[in-house]
């Protein structure tokens, strides 16, 4: 699964939408992950999981950041994400099927704050972009 | 036997209630032939798929979205008995249709996101996360038969 160059155009463009409330979306993200998927919370035993949580938000905030980066380097995602893959397949070794629920709920947010911005184009590329980005996370797993 | 709360029920009913079963029907399927482009294997005889415009105009992929949201309607009305009313379409799936359950669990989620789109706010992370439980076990029921 290659990132083709109308899908980066795709994936810039909806970044640039969601501009200075990506740290927000992180945050709920995780909270939909959080609701939906309860077995993830298992990889957060010590969070509080209240509803506004400054943890949830600290963290929602690192994961979007994350993803900012990705996008800002999207040509060499496993360059510009190589000591996060590193974190997570030697201390945080995250099963890899998480990061397909995380990215759904990405989307899920995206589509719910922004229905027009996500076409069915764009929610195309979008899907296979946070594909991408857990493959590069789970790339040195084993 | 799935255990459906009254809060669930609730939550399930408040969204179905303002869905336009051909509407989201239609935006579901075609964004699955789009998002998945894998998955149009199924649909040979639906002619042209050969972009997005193309699938979100062809009449067969609207048609058949609006089939596939109204037996989703069916499994709602049935909540307590989801293995016993799809238990003919599981059949179906399988020995005539050949379809990979994987496909139920993705169509299941993209019906989700159409659905966040519609709603907005008002898909609220307890909202989803009951319907991903709803579209989860459709999809264990649909592929109930497989043999």
């Amino acid at each position: 699964m290659v990132l083709s160059a109308n899908d980066k155009t795709n994936v810039k463009a909806i970044f640039g939408k969601i501009g200075g409330h990506a740290e927000e979306y992180g945050a709920e993200t995780l909270e939909r992950m959080f609701a939906a998927y309860p077995q993830t919370k298992t990889y957060f035993p010590h969070f509080d999981m209240a509803k506004g949580s400054a943890q949830i938000k600290g963290h929602g905030k690192k994961v979007a950041a994350a993803l900012v980066e990705a996008v800002n380097h999207i040509d060499d995602i496993a360059g510009a994400l190589s000591k996060l893959s590193d974190l997570h397949a030697q201390k945080l070794r995250v099963d890899p099927v998480n990061f397909k629920l995380l990215g759904h709920c990405f989307l899920v947010v995206v589509a719910s704050h922004n229905p027009a911005a996500l076409t069915p184009e764009v929610h195309a590329s979008l899907d296979k972009f946070l594909c991408a980005v857990g493959n590069v996370l789970t790339a040195k797993y084993r | 036997m799935v255990h459906w709360s009254a809060e669930e029920k609730q939550l399930i009913a408040s969204i179905w209630g303002k869905v336009s079963v051909e509407e989201c029907g239609a935006e579901a399927l075609a964004r699955l032939l789009i998002v998945y482009p894998w998955t149009q294997r199924f649909f040979d005889n639906f002619g042209n798929l050969s972009s997005p415009t193309a699938i979100i105009g062809n009449p067969k992929v609207r048609a058949h979205g609006k089939k596939v949201l109204t037996s989703f309607g069916d499994a709602i009305k049935n909540l307590e008995n989801l293995k016993a009313t799809y238990s003919k379409l599981s059949e179906l799936h399988c020995e005539k249709l050949h379809v990979d359950p994987e496909n139920f669990r993705l169509l299941g989620d993209i019906l989700i996101i159409v659905l966040a789109a519609h709603f907005g706010k008002d898909f609220t992370p307890a909202c989803q996360a009951t319907w991903q439980k709803l579209v989860g076990v459709v999809a264990h029921a649909l592929a109930h038969k497989y043999h």
